[in-house]
């Protein structure tokens, strides 16, 4: 026990070295997403000491863009699985490695939503309250106590599996298969949980008719099963390029399919939504009024939403055309498609459920520069926990970090190394 | 670093022995560096916490909730807000924890053929309710309403004529609903609201985390946030408190109509019914067949706000004629 243990830790001690390890590239990002996310937290200490007043938030719209940025990367979260189902059900091993990837990714992913969370709280010293024994948890009444265990559910779920995994690696062993395959299929079916319950956050409210709608929640799953592997699309380039760790043009492509269908059901039920909406043109359509076309002369979201489906709609032609099979176009689809499904979800479905507010009163709703500096931050501190995860496994993965050069200090290379396999 | 062809860090191979003492300390150096930079930028980044004023004490952050205090630590609790009280406003409120009376169900019942929309209530309610002034917390709403219909996207919050009423219009005053079957209540991840034996809706001020899921779960615009720290003039505070009433807020945590349960709760009537000068809003225990609301409820043509989304209102409008 004692033995595992100090294993155990000298495991972690390396890992925590590698994270400062790297050359000069390194640092500069590492070092920028640092500055990024100080800017980001000296901006949430202003606003612990002014209150929410410094967000563009009122009680007409009470919920913004952090509680926008919340629900979408709970959907990047979510989509992890979308590596894990090829490769434990279908058995696809062009996935098999990369599964962890797409799982740290999870994990950061749970990380910001968790922040994004914490900083929307009035009285974030008070989640003591939440928590069960020690606070009154309102379980199984509130849809937000129903996201607290399955984000935390899921973060723990997803740490152990990587972790696990990893550390076997790391002793050069076989991984035990009773101690994380069926961690993983749990974790299949707790992926749709998480953003199902998500959507229910919204569905459940009878005073909004713009949430109160079924199709929500299908939205949710199909527009992160575009984003997300979209993201971990990009992810995966990234990571062949600054590293030497081989990542095969398959598994792009495998991905690419995933993405290809599920932006086709998003757009599918984007098209329901906005049937249902306007054709119906009772006084229900308001808010989606106010989103499409602008309401009594309002219009601040009508721009953005044009934009997103701008973005999906192109984003959907280029993957259904064989061009996209070349890496340009991909990413290019990748990248619209992230940006639509971000606005699509954040700013196109959070803000319009407020507008007109139940008294039929319209306020608009814009961020503050205080807002997004925090928004920014949060970001950048995801992107940072991302790089370090992935500093951390990539050189165990390889089999370059491992028990039998223990007494060694840390040796791996980050730079890239030219002849690395290319598209 | 990377061009030096000896470097632990860049070949992956760990096989430098030339120089690496040297290569040790320069990394010393520079891991020592980056790390007093790091905390640097950390010290400067949480520099705004200096002028937070107003976190709540230690007793405060460890109470627990309203439902588990005895009845000795209820005391301490309103001792502990006495004092509060006295060293933001100068003065030592009347601050009990009012419950509700046996055989009472409170209602609230609006005369619409009545009202004519002059606001005395909104104000009345702030004055008795310890509502912050800047930005100022309003929880009644008054809608003007074109006749003809009742979408409310076509009334108007900010009317302000030289007199009220104005020809054509009816006015609707909207506050908490004190519904039976609430959805703000239902949201709540920590309990910290709940509705009262009496069918008052109640927040623990001292226990809510400031989520804000009840206000957009409520139909009724009747939830208000504290944005910042209410700001009230000490000669304006209203020293008759209760726990779960108009005891000063603090920032970031709800609040809302509570039927003045300081009040009413005490055997007086709501702020928002005595000031009124039309007689139009009438307050009373549904439980007694013998009262005024009770019979507006057998006889007038009464009728609730959205009833379609299942809320069960206590607060119901009528008509007259």
């Amino acid at each position: 026990m004692i033995r595992f243990i100090r294993n155990y830790l000298v495991f972690l001690t390396r890992c925590a070295r590698l994270m400062f390890d790297g050359d000069w590239r390194y640092y500069l990002w590492v070092g920028a997403l640092a500055a990024v996310s100080l800017v980001g937290l000296n901006a949430y200490c202003r606003q612990a000491v002014h209150g929410l007043a410094v967000t563009g938030m009122t009680d007409q719209v009470s919920w913004g863009v952090y509680i926008a940025n919340f629900t979408f990367l709970v959907g990047v979260a979510a989509a992890a699985v979308m590596l894990v189902i090829p490769v434990y059900i279908y058995k696809n091993e062009e996935l098999h490695d990369l599964v962890i990837f797409g799982e740290l990714l999870a994990v950061a992913a749970i990380i910001m939503c968790l922040a994004f969370v914490t900083v929307d709280l009035g009285r974030p010293e008070r989640f003591l309250h939440m928590i069960p024994g020690i606070g009154k948890f309102n379980f199984p009444g509130s849809m937000l106590s129903w996201d607290v265990v399955v984000l935390n559910g899921y973060l723990v779920l997803n740490v152990h599996i990587c972790g696990y995994l990893i550390y076997s690696r790391y002793n050069n062993r076989k991984p035990a298969k009773w101690f994380y395959i069926p961690f993983v299929f749990v974790a299949i079916i707790w992926a749709f949980s998480i953003h199902t319950v998500t959507a229910f956050l919204y569905v459940g409210l009878g005073g909004r008719p713009f949430w109160n709608s079924a199709i929500v929640g299908p939205r949710f799953i199909a527009s992160a099963f575009t984003s997300g592997p979209a993201l971990i699309i990009l992810a995966l380039q990234v990571i062949r390029r600054v590293t030497d760790y081989h990542v095969p043009h398959k598994a792009l492509l495998t991905l690419r399919s995933i993405v290809q269908v599920a932006m086709v059901i998003n757009v599918f039920l984007l098209a329901n939504e906005v049937f249902k909406e306007f054709y119906t043109d009772s006084l229900h359509v308001a808010s989606a009024r106010y989103l499409f076309l602008g309401l009594h002369g309002h219009h601040a979201l009508v721009p953005w939403i044009w934009t997103a489906i701008g973005l999906n709609l192109s984003a959907l032609v280029i993957l259904l055309m064989p061009a996209s099979r070349s890496l340009r176009w991909l990413d290019l689809a990748c990248v619209m498609a992230i940006v639509g499904i971000w606005i699509e979800k954040g700013m196109g479905l959070v803000i319009p459920g407020f507008i007109p507010s139940p008294l039929g009163e319209i306020v608009e709703y814009a961020p503050t520069l205080n807002e997004t500096l925090v928004c920014f931050g949060i970001w950048a501190f995801g992107l940072l926990c991302y790089t370090f995860f992935l500093r951390m496994a990539v050189p165990v993965l390889q089999g370059r970090v491992n028990k039998s050069n223990e007494a060694g200090q840390p040796v791996a290379a980050l730079s890239p190394v030219p002849d690395a396999p290319r598209a | 670093m990377s061009q030096s062809p000896c470097t632990c860090n860049g070949g992956g191979s760990g096989n430098c022995s030339k120089g690496s003492k040297s290569l040790d300390r320069r990394s010393f150096l520079r891991r020592s560096g980056a790390l007093a930079t790091g905390v640097a930028a950390l010290a400067a980044s949480l520099a705004p916490l200096r002028e937070l004023t107003d976190m709540g004490s230690i007793d405060q952050f460890l109470q627990k909730h309203y439902k588990e205090l005895t009845p000795a630590e209820m005391e301490k609790v309103l001792e502990r807000i006495r004092g509060e009280v006295k060293r933001q406003y100068g003065l030592r409120p009347d601050i009990k924890d009012l419950k509700p009376m046996d055989g009472v169900e409170f209602a609230y019942c609006l005369n619409l053929t009545r009202c004519v929309g002059c606001r005395k209530c909104v104000h009345a309610c702030v004055a008795e309710n310890n509502q912050s002034r800047t930005p100022e917390v309003q929880y009644i709403r008054v809608l003007k309403m074109p006749q003809g219909t009742f979408d409310m996207e076509r009334g108007s919050h900010d009317y302000a004529p030289e007199s009220v009423p104005e020809k054509g219009f009816f006015y609707m005053p909207v506050q908490c609903h004190q519904c039976k079957n609430p959805p703000c209540v239902k949201v709540c991840p920590v309990k910290a609201t709940w509705t009262e034996p009496d069918g008052i809706t109640v927040i623990d001020y001292d226990w809510c985390i400031g989520c804000r899921y009840c206000e957009a779960a409520c139909p009724y615009f009747a939830r208000r946030f504290n944005f910042s720290t209410p700001e009230i003039p000490k000669e304006k505070i209203n020293p008759d408190m209760s726990y779960l009433g108009n005891r000063p807020r603090p920032k970031g945590v709800m609040e809302k109509c509570h039927f003045c349960l300081q009040r009413t709760r005490a055997g007086r009537y709501p702020a928002c019914l005595e000031v009124c000068p039309t007689g139009s809003r009438k307050f009373g225990n549904v439980l007694d067949p013998a009262s005024e609301v009770s019979q507006i409820l057998r006889e007038k043509r009464v009728f609730v706000l959205k009833e379609e989304v299942g809320t069960l209102p206590r607060f119901f409008y009528y008509f007259d004629v």
